[in-house]
């Protein structure tokens, strides 16, 4: 990997598994007469690698099931990987105990998905922002904290008048300010927001996306940012990480993504998009149904559902690699010249 | 930026918004609960008042005359109008002892379910929080505690005490044994209870947060999961004390509970059992019909904050 | 006569704090054959919309005024047994949830059959036949397998498809299309919208899609509803709308696409929220909102003014058109 000292958070040949064959006893089968122990896992992600810059939005796409939010969480160290690593400007944390994390905690934060669950229904919004302020700055002063909670529900839009309300008087648009202010609270470095608009409605997804790109001018964030809607992602991202089954098939600065993407998914995702056009739309067809991440398919995922697999693509896995224009591309048919 | 303030309700106080609570509103529709309530609160209230109110000290010997004995209750014929409900074979007050047994039957419940919650909170979020094998554990622990009966366990450890440490000291420990021993033998509702809603707690994205603020883990068990677990607890609390005072009465009843001269109204209904066939029913019978009353408020109170606060029923 | 004709319909929501109207003076027709969307964002009442028309809405909600005429024929005062002879047989409903319409212990071979013996008599055999054609009309893969499996065993995709295939199982007039993909991902969702479309035209069924995507409206339907607070703000021709819109929340809809903005600048956001229903503001329900409010906005509530071939309901538009037409006669 080049570039190793400047990238911010660095992703190393990630894997993730989760058991879901229940503990040992239900593990245990007779099959032909013998006790077996019978164990299945769903692989959410298997060896992805990114790096993340300082300063720039790096968006990971992918359709339900893909593991984008395996990584966010693995990468917040709310997961820990089965293999590979997760480093924090060079150093490992993926392997840090709670108390080693403790420093780690109040640079990275993360924004939810769901802005009715992520806000604790029994506290007030004061009590919400002071908790973290109080718990990683314990030498300040009560005012010193007052200051700070209204100095971050301001910058999200939310009026410190309100702190006293509890989480369900306000709806979903100003609880996920609420929760931007929240992460702010700590003044972190690198924020992992995962899907925080899809759960909003269209005119207060663009609030929140602007309030978004507005905090990391000012606090100069670096985000990693997940999310399935490609549209967003052209408007939001430096560079786009695009994941299929677990895995990363093409990673590109945006605007090369949106003007020529490379990997047959990636054109058919971005194919399928509805937007405002009068004609209909000339989408990919992608054929077969999507595979289930327990039983992964041999050989490329997408080769099942792709309209250019070959033999190749049935038994060998591709690797990213890089092209000429800075992509980089996980299909033999990039690489062959075929597409 | 700012949202415009109008989309927002007026701010309330705490108590205002208890008023608007779909909690309160329920309260106000449901004759039921509101009828159950205030009788609960007169059962409070002369429990805790009791030795103002009673006539005479069923405690104090030197006001009890064996002469007054069995006297039934005013309106029947042979009734003193001193003693409104008779007296008892020792010649007691009945009223007096009544009231005094209600005190010392509430208080069993209530502590011995204070017991069972402590034990079954910090027991349930343990294995729900952590998870695993301590999950595992705990909740084997509190399947083999399950599959002895109550009052199983409470009759051998009681006459176990009785035979070992004497008669004389365990009437003097009664009361703190009776607590004691309902309380350990219940947790495991509890634990079951909280264990569940801890599960269901833990998946939602505030305890995420939480935990990606780095905080410990006791600090996200006890202020951050426990009070969104408290409408389980409240429900089952009512119920359990239910179930706690009939523990108390059948094991006094059995002659394990409270000795007779610190009567609670299972030994009241066990003192005069034997007086029944004999035509002195009063003791008995309003002992049991006062005890009976207060469990069957108890079990409508709970039934009724169940339905209103399981949001599965109201919520659709 | 229209197919459906929907007049000042109005449904009420009696809360204890309460009744909240969730549909205020609706008015649209629907013909045979015809592909109508209605937007709007959540609280819209566009759900709500769809549950009316079938007359489906629960307790505490009813029709508390206007009428809903399918074929001349009422719906929102006509007796049960008529109702369920529409319900499901001339109008049907696909919901969001593929599993709010599918059992889960019942195979989806005899949910088909009971649907249709329900509404027919007909022997299971040949119910079982017409089921395994609509299967194989919803381009469902091995159908006969599909018939002898439980919806559980189906991804979410091939559960719409199954929903897709049960709705058209009685070869209805209409079909309701609740949020048919929100739940689905884009490329599944780009599939089964096609699905329907090419479904909706073939059988020359009417439709009412109802959604928050503009996109997706855009692409399916011929006429469009823009709703906002419980009321309809514009309507008409999708392709007129979607070019050229007039009333200002549908323009800032639009606008807040990200699509609509240069990448790395700022969306065009609307600022604020939608009122909840128990605090609609007087005059024009938008009008907090709006970069334009006049002050009449503020106190009258604007009527329809036609402006080429869509209806707004906005104070900015009818005036403007006054001076046109003034401008006209000078």
């Amino acid at each position: 990997m080049e570039a190793q000292s400047n990238s911010l958070v660095q992703i190393n040949d990630l894997y993730k598994r989760f058991s879901i064959s229940g503990d040992f006893l239900d593990q245990l089968q007779f099959k032909g007469g013998k006790l077996v122990r019978h164990q299945e896992h769903v692989h959410a992600i298997n060896g992805v690698s990114l790096e993340v810059m300082p300063g720039e939005a790096l968006c990971v796409v992918g359709e339900s099931g893909c593991g984008k939010s395996t990584v966010a969480r693995t990468v917040m160290g709310l997961l820990t990987p089965t293999a590979g690593q997760v480093s924090y400007r060079g150093e490992r944390i993926d392997n840090l105990s709670d108390k080693q994390m403790l420093p780690y905690r109040k640079k990275m934060q993360m924004i939810f998905q769901n802005p009715y669950a992520s806000l604790n229904p029994r506290m007030t919004i004061m009590e919400t922002l002071r908790e973290p302020i109080r718990f990683h700055n314990p030498a300040l002063t009560a005012s010193e904290i007052r200051d700070k909670i209204h100095e971050v529900m301001f910058s999200v839009g939310v009026d410190p008048s309100w702190g006293e309300r509890y989480s369900h008087e306000f709806s979903g648009g100003q609880r996920q300010r609420i929760s931007i202010a929240r992460a702010l609270a700590v003044d972190p470095e690198f924020i992992v927001a995962d899907e925080p608009i899809s759960a909003l409605d269209v005119s207060i997804q663009a609030q929140v996306l602007n309030l978004m790109m507005e905090a990391q001018e000012q606090r100069n964030l670096t985000y990693l940012f997940i999310t399935h809607d490609l549209a967003v992602v052209e408007h939001f991202g430096t560079r786009v990480a695009v994941m299929y089954l677990g895995t990363v098939c093409e990673l590109a600065p945006t605007k090369q993504l949106f003007s020529s993407p490379r990997h047959p998914y990636t054109q058919a995702l971005m194919s399928a998009i509805p937007r405002l056009e009068d004609n209909r739309p000339d989408y990919i067809k992608l054929t077969g149904e999507v595979p289930t991440p327990v039983n992964l398919p041999s050989g490329c995922v997408f080769h099942g559902r792709c309209p250019h697999a070959n033999e190749r693509c049935k038994q060998e896995i591709p690797m990213l690699t890089l092209l000429s224009d800075g992509t980089r591309v996980a299909c033999h048919g990039v690489e062959e010249n075929r597409l | 930026m700012t949202d415009s303030i109008q989309t927002m309700e007026p701010q309330l106080s705490t108590w205002q918004r208890f008023l608007k609570s779909h909690f309160w509103h329920s309260f106000k529709i449901d004759r039921v609960a509101q009828l159950s309530f205030m009788i609960f609160l007169i059962y409070a209230f002369l429990a805790v008042f009791a030795s103002f109110i009673a006539p005479f000290d069923p405690y104090d010997a030197s006001q009890i005359d064996i002469m007054n004995s069995e006297i039934p209750p005013s309106w029947e014929e042979g009734g003193d109008e001193l003693f409104l409900l008779g007296t008892d074979a020792q010649g007691r007050d009945m009223l007096s002892t009544i009231l005094h047994g209600t005190r010392v039957s509430l208080t069993i419940g209530l502590c011995a379910v204070a017991l069972q919650a402590l034990l079954g909170i910090v027991i349930g979020l343990t294995a729900g929080y952590i998870g695993g094998r301590v999950d595992s554990f705990l909740m084997r622990v509190a399947d083999i505690q399950l599959s002895f009966s109550t009052l199983m366990v409470a009759i051998i450890v009681l006459a176990v005490f009785q035979a070992t440490f004497g008669t004389e000291l365990y009437q003097q420990l009664a009361m703190i044994m009776l607590i004691l021993v309902i309380g350990i033998a219940e947790w495991p509702q509890y634990a079951r209870t909280i264990r569940a809603s801890v599960l269901a707690e833990k998946k939602k994205e505030y305890v995420d947060a939480a935990r990606v603020m780095g905080f410990g883990r006791l600090r996200i068990m006890f202020r951050h999961i426990l009070p969104n677990t408290l409408s389980p607890i409240l429900v089952i609390s009512t119920v359990q004390i239910a179930n706690a005072i009939i523990s108390e009465a059948s094991l006094s009843f059995l002659g394990l509970g409270m000795p007779v001269s610190q009567p609670s109204l299972g030994s009241l209904i066990s003192s005069g059992f034997e007086y029944i066939f004999s035509g002195a029913w009063w003791i008995t019978v309003i002992p049991g019909v006062v005890l009976i009353v207060l469990v069957l408020v108890m079990n409508l109170l709970g039934d009724w904050m169940r339905d209103v606060l399981n949001p599965k029923l109201y919520k659709g | 006569m229209p197919l459906l004709e929907v007049s000042n319909l109005e449904v009420c929501f009696g809360l204890r704090s309460g009744a909240v109207k969730a549909l205020r003076d609706v008015s649209f027709t629907l013909e045979r054959g015809e592909r109508l969307g209605v937007v709007g964002e959540s609280g819209a009442g566009k759900s709500v919309l769809g549950f009316s028309i079938l007359n489906l809405l629960s307790r505490p909600g009813h029709i508390s005024a206007g009428s809903v005429r399918f074929e001349g024929k009422d719906l929102a005062t006509l007796a049960p047994e008529e109702l369920r002879s529409i319900r499901g047989n001339r109008i049907s409903m696909i919901f969001q949830d593929p599993m709010m319409t599918l059992n889960p212990v019942l195979t989806i071979g005899v949910q088909m059959v009971e649907c249709l013996k329900a509404h027919r008599k007909i022997s299971t055999k040949d119910a079982t036949y017409i089921a395994l054609q609509k299967l194989k009309q919803v381009q469902m893969p091995s159908p006969e397998t599909r018939l002898e499996q439980y919806p559980h065993e189906l991804s979410g995709g091939m559960r719409q498809r199954i929903v897709i295939a049960i709705g058209l199982l009685l070869d209805p007039d209409i079909i309701i299309a609740d949020e048919p993909t929100t739940a689905l991902d884009v490329t599944i969702q780009a599939e089964i919208m096609d699905l329907m479309l090419n479904l909706c035209e073939q059988n020359n069924v009417a439709l009412i899609l109802i959604t928050h995507d503009l996109g997706v409206v855009s692409q399916v339907s011929q006429r469009m509803l823009v709703m906002y607070a419980g009321r309809i703000i514009e309507q008409g021709p999708t392709k007129e709308i979607i070019n050229d819109a007039q009333h200002p929340y549908t323009q800032g809809l639009m606008n807040a696409l990200p699509q609509m903005a240069i990448p790395g600048q700022k969306l065009n956001q609307i600022k604020g929220t939608m009122p909840p229903l128990q605090r609609i503001p007087k005059g024009c329900s938008f009008n907090p909102r709006c970069e334009y409010v006049l002050e009449v906005c503020k106190h009258n509530l604007p009527a329809f003014t036609q402006s080429g071939n869509c209806q707004v309901a906005c104070h900015l538009v009818a005036e403007l058109n006054q001076e046109k037409l003034l401008v006209k006669e000078v």
